[in-house]
Parts: structure tokens; C-alpha cells; sequence
């Protein structure tokens, strides 16, 4: 249908081109506002394709959450002293190189690749209410895994306060 | 210590450490320092490491100015010392050039001059609490302060005809009579204000937030008072119980009976506390000098040109702000000789260091606050 | 053309028209926030505020946005020019993008997506991003460490505002804002009865998510460090204020929906027939409440001076009688009345929300940085977190024990005190001054910084 391919086009177009932005500014802050524009557009396609909870969570984790902290950071660190320092452009000629060599073989998986992964065809009725299936499905069958990240999380967490204040 | 400057153009300096000092100035226009004041802290993160308060921009040459007038053509420039409390500084002045001449107000200036006074000290401490609230981020408590100001500022105008700066003793005595029904006017304030008070209280004594902004911000120990010499509430409020009204008493004050208050810890908190029960104690002392004014005449016998003996003199009083004193030295003459003030702002800013050490950058605006100076009696 | 058809666009005529409805109405509501926020506050100072733009300065909005508009456009010469305009843009766009969600009545909601409380903390979550750029546009140190300060909190509170909400979402059963107001419909009480604590966790988070007093720190310290919003001026301030205000009307709209039955009448489930008619009494409230301030208005404009002044108050009394009368109006058509009356009581009900906020803002004195984030973390958070896991366990005993839902709500409620109680008073030993020996540090010279 004529809208969908429109609306899928633009969120696409938008990802690729702030991808593209976000690896050629020079100002680091610069980076981060099109990494985040990129994110967004990530978040548009998920909605499109009916994954409205993944659309939320990317939103609120790694937009709100993630790249907060990147930007944080960014803006912390000295950039007086970053801009000044070389860049490596002695490397460039083995950069070209290897762009070409994944430009040809992206484009050799894009002429054969249709046959050759038998994908199924996208499901014509609509999703259940997502967080329902993502919640049941993380407390029933992925229980497990899902506990140790949350005491890895944990960890990490007491390990940052640890190391940042200066007495406990 | 290496200084670099970054590319805002702040003064960054790395001590030995290599820590990042940074020095950052409250100019002398801020909304904060009431009036115009300029503090060059210097921050270790978030810490105060070390401040100078830099004075002098409102500096008018008054001492100079007293050499080349007579003593009353002086008299209306000591109001514009301490604005805010212009009534106290006449006081002072003037009784201090009685002293000179070894003349005496008679008993009704005396009573009428304590009343005047006191007023004046409530109206003062009123203006310090509605700013010093709004500092800290209490809108309201202002404009309750500057409602009962008003009060007070309408019977000095209907008394000597201006409100701030109201010259409104003369050496000797008092110019004019008080009017018809200065003294039900004096007691339906002092009536109204216990209220008052108290809703001021209900806004800040026992909250929550105003707490944690001034107990045990500032903390000055008593040691540290009196040997930066330091006067008034602020004294006070660090444990001494040193009041020159009651110390060496002046005008009526040796007639009534008030209280001192004192605070344990010397913190923001207590010279909040110190100067509330002040006002509650100044409304006492009105009260009860209102009951009994004596008649009588207002003005001494010392005729209309004042020639002093040659000598000097020191008298102070007990000012809303501190101690504020007058050294007048004559010498003969129909003008002073030299007249230094003694500024109790002056001397109570010096322990804004002392104060300010240690504390964060969000207490500073309060510690200016809570020393409650006045720019015009620091600079003169 | 290009092979869509009307049958593709349909779905979005009515979103598109309430979009446009909210967007076109949303600045002018802001500006009537903000006069009344100046009236209410003037009114608790014991003074007027405006009252000569317009009769009691009821154009006053009109002529500050005006003001506003016509003012110069200043930008510093080393702002990063991206960042100085994006800022204020994506403040605003995410404070308006909320609104999607929003249920205004039972028809009256944008989209009414199935994780609609989440899509809106996302969109909040977002605005974080216009303080921090507009911090770092201003090219100053202090400006950004203020902004950089500015979004610490709120990413804090974020935290204690969600773990509020969710403990209201186990209630609710469902992310759809529109379902949350139907089960409280369907259950016939509010949840904020069933659970204060979440509602009063959820109040003071969204205060300090919204940069209000008493957590304005890194607004009103402007004073000594520059704030965020020190070096915009003219329509740039005005997008940021717009922004703030913006998104505290959507996060009363969240508490309200959550907690205070979103469109629903008061006493929804009480109905009195009075003198035959066959409505409610209660649903008489909408029209008699505009009809009493037509009457109000009409006592003010008898009272001013100037002809010009009271046409204008005369406008507004028409402008109430025709409100009132469409209230009592849609009582008579079953399929409208729902959406005009739902839409009035959510308005009624975020308007006295943020009457709460205005207050607080006059009444109490500025929570300092540390204080705040330590208010944050070590009181807010904890209290949410038990008063989640008890929420949590008084339903799983409701559903699966058949315990009475008033009872087990009251006792996970009290056992939420106590914790809260035991907070306050072990907080009492954090929330004043330290200065411990190893905070002096030796500097030469007293008084002199060298």
C-alpha cells in the first residue's frame, strides 16, 4: 500500500542519512544529536511494523536514557584538547579499500539474497497488545536470563557508586 | 599554579593537585547581594574555598563631608548610611554629639526617640526577612514583610513627613511633637504585629525545606564572633548575650524590661530565630513605653549654634544591624574636627569568609543574606 | 493519485482535526496559565497583579505574546547555530507530541495507543534533550553546567514518577490511557483512593520533572550560575516557556487520568434525578458552574471604570453564558454529551491540579541542588519502590485469594506510611548543611584569594 511504502521510505531515508551525518561531523555534540535522530527513525520503522512496545523501549531507554548519558559525557569531556588532536588519515587508503570490498559484497547478497534466506511473508493480521506478550513471554520463558541481567545490572550499578563517591 | 583560561574566558587554575579551582565573581550588580557588592569566590567544585568580598562602590566621602559641616547640617547625612534604618542612625549621631556637649535630652524626647527606634528595628529586621526568605526562594514572606513596613513607614511620615530617610531627631531633642493619636497608632501596630508574626512563622520556622536551606549553613562560633568583632544578631546568634541596650544603656532603655535572645549554634538558622524574637522584644518595649510618656519639654537648652568643647567622644548603640558607633573629635570649632562611624555591616561582612568556608555555592546568596548588610554603611 | 485512496487517509481526518484543535489552542491556554498563575500569586501576596491590560489584565497574555513575538532575535556569536535553534524546537515539539496520547473524553484522544502511558514518559524523556542542547548552545561554562544540573533532575525524578505510575497501572490492568479511565469507570472509584501514596510520589516527581519551585534550583540560579535559558530571547524564550508550561498541563493530564478518573464526572456512579428531569444533578454542574462565573464576571465589569474595559468583561460573560449553554445543550444528545461533558471535567480537573502547583510555587522556599537529588533518591525512590511491592502484593491477594480490594488497600497503604514515615525521619540526619572536619580545606591567606 502506497502510504506504508511512503511512511517506511522516509523513517529509512532519515536512519541512513543521520547515520551517514552522524559518522562525517567534526563536532562531537553534532554526532550525538544525528545518533539520536537516527535511533528515532529505528524507533519509527518498529512502530510501523507493529512492534509498538520496542518503539516505546528504544524511545525511553536508548534515546532518554543512553544517549543522555553519551551527550552527558560528551559535553563533561574537554573538547578544547579533543579537537586539536590528529586525526588518522594515514589510514585512508586501507579505509577505501575495505568500503569497496563491503560495497561489493553488499551488493552481491542484494542480487542473490532474495531466494536465499526464504524469509516468510509478513503476517496480514495485527499483533497482540505487545507488552502483554513481551512481559509474558520475559517472566515465563525467559525467567532465568532474565534475572541475571537484572543482578548484572545491579553490580554495575554498585560498582559505578563505588568508584564515584568519594567516601561511602 | 598554572592559569589557563578556557575558551568562555573563565579563570581556571590548577593547583599542585592538579584540581580545577575555578574563581567566579558575584559582580557588583546581582540580585543577591543587596546592593552593590562584588564576592570573588573561589570554588573547588562545588565547594567554597576562600572568598574576599570587594567594597567601596557606593563610597560617598560622608566622613569627609562631616569636616565641612556643622554638626546639624551632618545630621541628615547620617540617614543615608544605613537606609534602611535611618532613624537609628540619627539616634546615634545625635546623642553622641550630646555627649559632646555634655547636655542631655529631656525625658519625653528620650521616650519618644525609644519608641522611634524600635520601630525602626522591627521595620528593619522586616526588611531583612522579606528579602532574606526571597533569596532562599520564598516568594510570599516579602510582600507580608513590606505590608506591615508600611505601617510603621506611615507613622514616621505623619511624624517627621518622610519615611526613609527621616532626620528625624535633632541634637538635643526631637524637632517635632508627636502628632494626635501617635500613640493609638503606635499601640494598633503593636497590637496587629504579634500576628504578624506569627504567620511568618507558620511560613518558614517549622518548614521542611527552609530547615535544610539554613541550619547549619554559615556556622560562626562564638570564639570566632567576638574576635573578628562581629556585633548585633549575628553575635548573638552565635551564644553571646551581648546587647549595648542593656550593656550601657541609652535613650529610655534602662526603664523597660525586654529580653535578649541568643542562639546555641551560631547558624543561619539561629540569627533567623535571634532577629524574629528581636522584633517580638522591640514590640514589647513599645508597648510598654507608650503606656507612660512623660511631658514635658523636647528640646534641650543648648542654644542654636553648637560649639563643643574641643575633646572626642565614642557612643554606640545597639543599631538593628549591630553595634553602630560614632568617634566624633572637636575642636572647638562649629565643625567637627573628624567623625568616624563605625559601621556594624562593615564589621559583621568581615566574617563572611570565615562563614562561607566550606559551605556550597547555593549558600553563599543565603550568607550574604543572613549577615543583613546594607551597602550604604559598609561604603559610606 | 499515487494509489491512495480516501479509504487510506480516513482514519486520520479526526486525529488530524483534533491535533490542529489542540495546537491552535494550546499557546492560548498557556497564556492564560501564566495569568493566572501572576493573579493567584499576587492574590496570596496580598496584591492585585495585572489588572489594566485588558479588565484585570485578562489580555495580558495577549500583549506579553505580541511583545514577544516583536523582539529582537539575539544569538551570541560563538553559540553553535544548530544547536541555539534546535533547542528550543525540541523542547517544544516533544511538550506538544504528548499530547497525543492525552484522553480529553471518551472520543476526544489523538491516538489511543495501546502503551499510551509509556509513549508519553518517552516523549518526556525527550525534552530532556532541549535543555541540554540549549545549555550547550549558550557557550558558556555555568550555562552548561546548569542545564547539565536541570537534567540530572529530572532524569531522577523520572525515575520515582515512573515507578508511581506503574503501581497505578497495576491497578488499571492496561498501558491504553483510555482503558485506565474506563476500569476506574467500571470499578467506581478513583485510584488515587485505592492508592494515595502513588498519587502523592507521583505529584512531587512531576513537580520536580517540570523544573517547578520548590525544585527551580537550576531555573532561579540563574542568579549565581547562568541557567539554561540565560542567552535566548524574544520567540526563542518564549518556545521554551511555552515548552514548560506545555509539559506541565501533560503531566497533570497523566496524574489525572491515572489517578483522578480522567474525564469522568465526580460521584460518576452516584445518580440523583431531581424535579422530573431526566438527568443527572450532577451533570447540571458543567452549565451552573458557567453560568456562576458569568455572574462573577458581570459583578467585576459593573465595578470597573472604563467603557472599554468592561466591553471587554461583557465579551467574557457572553463567552461563559454560550459555554454554559452548550453544556446544558449537549445533556439533550446522548452522543455528543459525553465527549463535551468528559472534555470539561478533565480541563476542570487538570486545571486544579495545576492550582496545586501555582500554590506550592508561592508558599514554599527553593529545595538546594543536593538536597534535592538527595530528596530524590534516598526518600522518593525507596518509597515508591515499597509502595509498589505492596500494591503488588494487595492485588495478587485480591485476584487470587479473594480478599476485599477496600481492605487490602488500606493495609498495603499503611504499611507504605510506615516506611515513609521511617524515611523522613532517618532523612532528617541527610538533609542538613555537612561540614565535617575534611570538607575545610586549608587555603593561605583568610579573606584573600591569593
Amino acid at each position: 500500500m502506497m502510504l506504508d511504502s511512503i511512511i517506511f521510505y522516509f523513517f529509512a531515508t532519515l536512519a541512513v542519512v543521520s547515520a551517514i551525518m552522524m559518522v562525517t561531523r567534526r563536532n562531537a555534540v553534532h554526532s550525538a544529536v544525528y545518533l539520536i535522530t537516527a535511533l528515532l527513525a529505528t524507533a519509527g520503522i518498529f512502530l510501523q511494523l507493529q512492534a509498538e512496545f520496542l518503539f516505546v523501549v528504544q524511545i525511553i531507554l536508548y534515546v532518554g536514557g543512553i544517549m543522555v548519558l553519551f551527550v552527558f559525557v560528551i559535553m563533561l569531556v574537554n573538547l578544547d584538547v579533543a579537537v586539536r588532536q590528529m586525526k588518522f588519515n594515514r589510514q585512508s587508503w586501507v579505509a577505501g579499500l575495505l568500503a569497496l570490498v563491503l560495497g561489493a559484497l553488499v551488493f552481491v547478497v542484494y542480487r542473490k539474497g532474495g531466494g536465499a534466506f526464504n524469509l516468510m511473508a509478513p503476517p496480514v493480521t495485527t499483533l497482540q497488545p505487545n507488552a502483554e506478550q513481551v512481559g509474558t513471554v520475559l517472566f515465563q520463558k525467559y525467567f532465568l536470563p532474565f534475572e541475571i541481567a537484572s543482578i548484572l545490572l545491579l553490580v554495575a550499578m554498585i560498582g559505578a557508586v563505588v568508584m564515584a563517591k568519594r567516601k561511602i | 599554579m598554572d592559569e589557563t583560561r578556557t575558551k568562555s574566558g573563565t579563570q581556571v587554575e590548577t593547583t599542585v593537585l592538579g584540581a580545577d579551582e575555578i574563581i567566579l565573581n558575584m559582580g557588583p550588580q546581582h540580585p543577591s547581594t543587596h546592593g552593590v557588592l562584588r564576592v570573588k569566590l573561589k570554588l573547588d567544585g562545588e565547594r567554597v574555598a576562600g572568598s574576599e568580598c570587594i567594597i567601596g562602590y557606593l563610597h560617598r566621602g560622608v566622613e569627609k563631608i562631616a569636616e565641612h559641616r556643622s554638626y546639624q547640617q551632618f545630621a541628615p547625612y547620617v540617614d543615608r548610611m544605613d537606609y534602611v534604618a535611618a532613624v537609628s542612625n540619627g539616634l546615634g549621631y545625635c546623642e553622641a554629639v550630646e555627649k559632646l556637649l555634655g547636655a542631655e535630652a529631656p525625658p519625653r524626647a528620650r521616650v519618644v526617640r525609644t519608641i522611634l527606634t524600635e520601630l525602626q528595628r522591627i521595620a528593619s529586621h522586616l526588611v531583612w526577612l522579606g528579602t532574606h526568605a526571597l533569596d532562599i526562594g520564598a516568594l510570599t514572606p516579602l510582600f507580608y514583610c513590606f505590608r506591615e513596613r508600611e505601617e510603621i513607614l506611615k507613622i514616621y511620615e505623619k511624624y517627621c513627613g518622610a519615611r526613609l530617610t527621616t532626620h528625624a531627631f535633632r541634637i538635643g531633642g526631637l524637632q517635632y511633637e508627636t502628632y494626635d493619636g501617635f500613640e493609638a497608632e503606635v499601640e494598633r501596630f503593636c497590637n496587629d504585629f504579634s500576628q504578624r508574626i506569627d504567620e511568618y512563622e507558620t511560613l518558614l520556622t517549622e518548614n521542611r525545606i527552609w530547615l535544610g536551606r539554613t541550619k547549619g549553613v554559615g556556622v560562626l562560633s562564638a570564639a570566632d564572633a567576638i574576635a573578628l568583632g562581629v556585633s548585633g544578631p549575628v553575635l548573638r546568634a552565635s551564644g553571646v548575650k551581648w546587647d549595648i541596650r542593656k550593656a550601657a544603656p541609652y535613650a529610655a532603655y534602662d526603664q523597660y524590661k525586654f529580653e535578649i535572645p541568643t542562639g546555641p549554634n551560631g547558624d543561619t538558622y539561629d540569627r533567623y530565630m535571634v532577629r524574629m524574637e528581636e522584633m517580638r522584644q522591640s514590640r514589647l518595649i513599645c508597648l510598654q513605653a507608650i503606656e507612660n510618656i512623660p511631658s514635658g519639654p523636647i528640646m534641650a537648652r543648648i542654644g542654636k549654634v553648637l560649639k563643643p568643647p574641643p575633646g572626642e567622644v565614642y557612643h554606640a548603640i545597639e543599631a538593628p544591624k549591630g553595634e553602630l558607633g560614632y568617634y566624633i573629635v572637636s575642636d572647638g570649632t562649629t565643625q567637627p574636627y573628624r567623625v568616624r562611624v563605625r559601621p556594624p555591616s562593615f564589621v559583621n561582612l568581615q566574617a563572611f569568609d570565615q562563614m562561607a568556608r566550606g559551605s556550597l555555592v547555593a549558600d553563599v546568596v543565603a550568607i550574604i543574606g543572613t549577615i543583613d548588610i546594607v551597602l550604604g554603611e559598609v561604603d559610606r | 493519485m499515487f494509489g491512495i485512496t480516501f479509504n487510506d487517509i480516513r482514519p486520520y481526518i479526526f486525529p488530524v482535526i483534533y491535533a490542529l484543535v489542540i495546537v491552535a489552542f494550546l499557546p492560548l491556554l498557556v497564556g492564560y496559565i501564566t495569568l493566572a498563575e501572576r493573579k493567584i500569586m499576587a492574590h496570596m501576596q496580598a496584591r492585585l497583579g495585572p489588572m489594566r491590560v485588558g479588565p484585570h489584565g485578562l489580555l495580558q497574555p495577549i500583549a506579553d505574546a505580541v511583545k514577544l513575538l516583536l523582539k529582537e532575535d539575539i544569538t551570541p556569536k560563538n553559540a553553535d547555530a544548530l544547536m541555539f535553534w534546535l533547542a528550543p524546537l525540541l523542547s517544544v515539539t516533544m511538550g506538544l507530541v504528548a499530547y497525543a496520547a492525552l484522553p480529553f473524553g471518551p472520543a476526544f484522544q489523538i491516538a489511543d495507543l495501546d502503551v499510551g502511558l509509556l509513549f508519553i514518559l518517552a516523549v518526556s524523556s525527550l525534552g530532556i534533550y532541549g535543555i541540554v542542547l540549549g545549555g550547550w548552545a549558550s557557550n558558556s561554562h555555568y550555562s552548561l553546567l546548569g542545564a547539565l544540573r536541570s537534567a540530572a533532575q529530572l532524569v531522577s525524578y523520572e525515575t520515582a514518577a515512573g515507578l508511581a505510575l506503574v503501581s497505578g497501572l497495576l491497578l488499571g490492568g492496561s498501558l491504553s490511557m483510555k482503558t485506565l479511565v474506563e476500569t476506574q469507570d467500571q470499578m467506581g472509584v478513583w485510584f488515587v483512593f485505592l492508592a494515595p501514596f502513588s498519587f502523592f510520589i507521583y505529584m512531587v516527581a512531576s513537580i520536580a520533572e517540570t523544573n517547578r519551585a520548590p525544585f527551580d534550583l537550576p531555573e532561579a540560579e540563574s542568579e549565581l550560575v547562568a541557567g539554561y535559558m540565560t542567552e535566548y530571547s524574544g520567540f526563542r524564550w518564549s518556545l521554551y516557556f511555552l515548552a514548560e508550561y506545555a509539559n506541565m498541563i501533560v503531566v497533570s493530564g497523566i496524574a489525572v487520568t491515572l489517578f483522578l478518573g480522567g474525564w469522568m464526572r465526580p460521584l460518576a456512579a452516584v445518580h440523583m434525578r431531581v424535579f422530573g428531569l431526566p438527568y443527572d444533578l450532577l451533570d447540571l454542574l458543567p452549565a451552573l458552574i458557567f453560568l456562576g462565573l458569568a455572574a462573577w464576571c458581570t459583578k467585576l465589569a459593573l465595578r470597573l471604570g472604563q467603557q472599554i474595559q468592561k466591553l471587554v468583561m461583557f465579551l467574557v460573560v457572553g463567552l461563559f453564558v454560550v459555554l454554559a449553554g452548550v453544556m446544558a445543550w449537549s445533556l439533550t444528545s446522548p452522543a455528543l454529551m459525553p465527549g463535551i461533558h468528559g472534555g470539561f471535567w478533565f480541563v476542570v480537573k487538570i486545571l486544579l491540579y495545576l492550582y496545586g502547583f501555582l500554590w506550592f510555587r508561592f508558599t514554599f522556599p527553593r529545595y538546594r541542588f543536593d538536597q534535592l537529588m538527595k530528596l530524590g533518591w534516598q526518600f522518593l525512590i525507596p518509597l515508591a519502590l515499597v509502595n509498589l511491592v505492596m500494591i503488588g502484593i494487595g492485588l495478587v491477594l485480591v485476584q487470587q485469594s479473594g480478599w476485599p480490594l477496600g481492605i487490602t488497600m488500606i493495609g498495603a497503604n499503611i504499611v507504605t506510611l510506615l516506611m515513609a514515615l521511617w524515611l523522613v525521619r532517618h532523612g532528617d540526619k541527610v538533609m542538613t548543611a555537612p561540614r565535617t572536619a575534611e570538607d575545610d580545606l586549608p587555603v593561605a591567606g583568610a579573606g584573600q584569594i591569593r
